[in-house]
């Protein structure tokens, strides 16, 4: 068990790099803390693969360090690093039976055959495969299989940790439910440290303690499901997580004569803190990005003097809530409604909360609450810590 | 509503397959069986015989020598070529223009015919122009696949290893490059050994190729006519007269057309009998438990 740095860690797959896009991996340094249950989420072709596969060994970062529990492993061999790593598709070893697939690992590093028995007994146990034990591994179900290449892991006692490449992308969709628990039940058991790939947010808030959002090759933002949610530290981690994701829309800082400056959509004024909107004049700010959930839009059932009026476009029942769309502006945006709420037509009301509406400038988050710039995720490390 | 039609013309579409198979397997094959059974002076002078040119087979010592010789070439050849087919495929780069280098260099032999690869092997053996020969000699070995029985058989076994091994080695080749890379990551996270690598990855999924490369091996190796018989001639005396140049010379040679189609018929069926059972012992050893 360890807890997993990454320091300075870089990686390309071209020659001779010049521009950040020919990284894979931008120059990101981050900490995985022993013990914690964490996921990687982004999507597809982030870099997220390129990422584990580097902690695991089976690439070398072409810059910067891996470091398990302080030490550096970047010399070191996948067989070496004493890892475990669960691949998309269901890896067994086809003639040999589920017994013979879970005592490979051991009987490679010689260890005496009653230990291997008590072993993969006992992790067989766990993962409800006893049954199973004398069947050759090829006549599995997806879902068993991937039991095994998971249980592969488990039965090496000092395994560093657990890393988990989109492990559920071939299970049947009742069975993934069923998986992801038991993996939250061995994580909780064993306190191995374990990262897990995903690009289904779902997947990836229920099983981990903290996400990690990926996107173009850097970790955008490091957080509890609640902290990406509430508190986007990027426009990518507010379009990506939710459903549907924050609206978005540019706005002007405007000073108008000698009245003080105001963020400005179209002809509304969006209000923000005045601690914000100094903020943004030390910038020099003065085009930026302002994102609210759906979640947190108010819809007003009257009229309303301090609230935008907007046009509602349309209405979509999702069962147990409703998605309005709505034209601001010219632009499309929504707002969740819960069941009982009258469902408007024609023109309506909304309302921005100014505790939920977000500012970004170059899409990273503006946060004045914590003064300590969210955009840099070693920071946000360190204060996890 | 409209009943429907019944009738057989539906037969009529099977027809052209029938004739084929007809034309290309049975008709040729009965012709056989017809000379199996009868005693043929002339389309007019023949006589039903019966089961006496298949006794006169079977109680064939010359024959009974040849299929021994046959079996022991087959299983000599079969040994050494699918490991070392295996052990080439194993070695060639899988990548770059290495790859395509070492395809084109071991597909070579698998292209000359086969009157010529007896041909080059004559030449190569012989110790005054050949340079096998010559370096046998060299070396200080009595070597003359002419006179002495071992050396023929030697030479024989080699030219078929060098002539066949490419065959194993490029369907080898492919059945490696069909193994998801996956598969040899997940082992090197499991601490495999570059053996268990093979013994658990490679050669399970290798399992099929095999399969077609040692029957293909088999049928062809069993009924080897051409090489040794440009090479050796079947000598010296008989010690390279295998199964297919025993028929030639009997249906040819001696016109015993008789005994020749009942030897055919003996012959076909000793190599279905053979790839039946290898093919269902294999199956069955990979039926799940």
């Amino acid at each position: 068990m360890a807890s997993i740095t990454l320091n300075a860690l870089a990686h390309t797959y071209t020659d001779n790099p010049t521009k950040p896009e020919d990284y894979a991996i931008r120059e990101m340094t981050h900490v995985w803390e022993q013990g914690g249950a964490f996921a990687l989420l982004g999507p597809s072709g982030c870099g997220k693969s390129t990422l584990l596969n580097i902690i695991s060994g089976l690439l070398e970062p072409s810059d910067g360090e891996v470091l398990f529990d302080g030490k550096r492993v970047n010399e070191l061999k996948p067989e070496e690093r004493n890892i475990a790593q669960v691949f998309q598709f269901p890896v067994v070893y086809d003639t040999m039976t589920v017994f013979d697939n879970l005592a490979f690992p051991l009987r490679n590093i010689g260890v005496p055959e009653y230990k291997v028995k008590s072993k993969v007994y006992e992790v067989a146990e766990i993962l409800e495969l006893s049954d199973q034990l004398t069947r050759k591994a090829k006549g599995l179900s997806a879902d068993q299989k991937q039991k095994v290449s998971m249980g592969r892991g488990l039965v090496r006692d000092d395994v560093s940790a657990i890393l988990f490449d989109e492990p559920l992308t071939v299970i049947d969709p009742q069975l993934k439910w069923k998986l992801r628990r038991k993996l939250k039940q061995i994580h909780e058991q064993f306190n191995i440290t374990m990262v897990y790939v995903t690009h289904d947010q779902l997947e990836a808030s229920t099983f981990a303690d903290k996400i990690a959002v990926m996107y173009n090759g850097q970790i955008v933002q490091f957080g509890t499901p609640r902290e990406l949610f509430e508190n986007p530290a990027h426009t990518f981690v507010g379009y990506f997580i939710g459903s549907p994701g924050m609206n978005f829309f540019d706005a002007e800082l405007k000073s108008q004569g000698d009245q003080k400056a105001a963020l400005m959509f179209g002809d509304h004024e969006i209000s923000v803190s005045d601690a914000m909107l100094t903020r943004l004049h030390a910038m020099g700010a003065d085009k930026v990005t302002m994102g609210i959930r759906p979640e947190f839009v108010h819809v007003w059932d009257g009229k309303n003097n301090d609230a935008f009026p907007v046009d509602v476009d349309y209405v979509e029942d999702l069962g147990t809530y409703k998605i309005l769309s709505f034209l601001f502006n010219g632009q499309v945006m929504k707002a969740r409604l819960s069941e009982d709420q009258k469902v408007p037509s024609g023109q309506i009301y909304v309302s921005f909360p100014e505790q939920w509406t977000k500012v970004y400038v170059d899409d990273y988050l503006i946060d004045i609450a914590d003064q300590a710039a969210v955009n840099d995720t070693v920071e946000e490390t360190d204060h996890a810590n | 509503m409209q009943t429907k039609v019944e009738n057989n013309k539906a037969w009529f579409l099977v027809l052209p397959v029938f004739l084929i198979v007809a034309f290309s397997a049975i008709i040729p094959l009965m012709t056989v069986v017809n000379y199996s059974v009868q005693d043929i002076f002339d389309p007019y002078t023949r006589y039903f015989v019966g089961t006496e040119w298949f006794k006169q087979v079977m109680l064939d010592s010359r024959l009974h020598e040849a299929l021994l010789r046959q079996f022991l070439y087959s299983f000599t050849i079969l040994a050494i070529e699918v490991p070392l087919g295996i052990c080439v495929a194993l070695m060639m780069p899988t990548k770059g223009r290495g790859a395509s280098l070492s395809l084109i260099l071991v597909a070579i032999p698998l292209l000359i015919p086969w009157n010529v690869v007896g041909t080059i092997w004559q030449i190569f053996g012989r110790a005054d122009i050949g340079l096998f020969g010559a370096f046998m000699s060299g070396i200080g070995v009595d070597y003359n696949y002419a006179s002495d029985p071992t050396d023929a058989w030697l030479t024989v076994v080699l030219m078929d290893v060098w002539h066949w091994t490419p065959l194993v080695a490029l369907l080898c080749y492919s059945g490696l490059r069909a193994i998801p890379e996956v598969y040899y990551q997940a082992a090197r996270i499991d601490q495999a050994s570059r053996w268990a690598v093979f013994r658990y990855i490679q050669l399970p999924k290798l399992t099929n190729v095999l399969i077609i490369g040692v029957l293909l091996r088999f049928m062809d190796s069993f009924m080897i006519y051409t090489e040794p018989f440009v090479l050796t001639g079947g000598g010296p005396g008989s010690s390279t007269t295998f199964l297919s140049q025993s028929l030639v010379q009997q249906a040819i040679g001696q016109f015993d057309l008789g005994p020749a189609a009942a030897f055919s018929l003996v012959y076909f069926l000793i190599i279905l009998l053979v790839c039946w059972v290898f093919y269902t012992t294999i199956m069955n050893m990979q039926k799940d438990k």
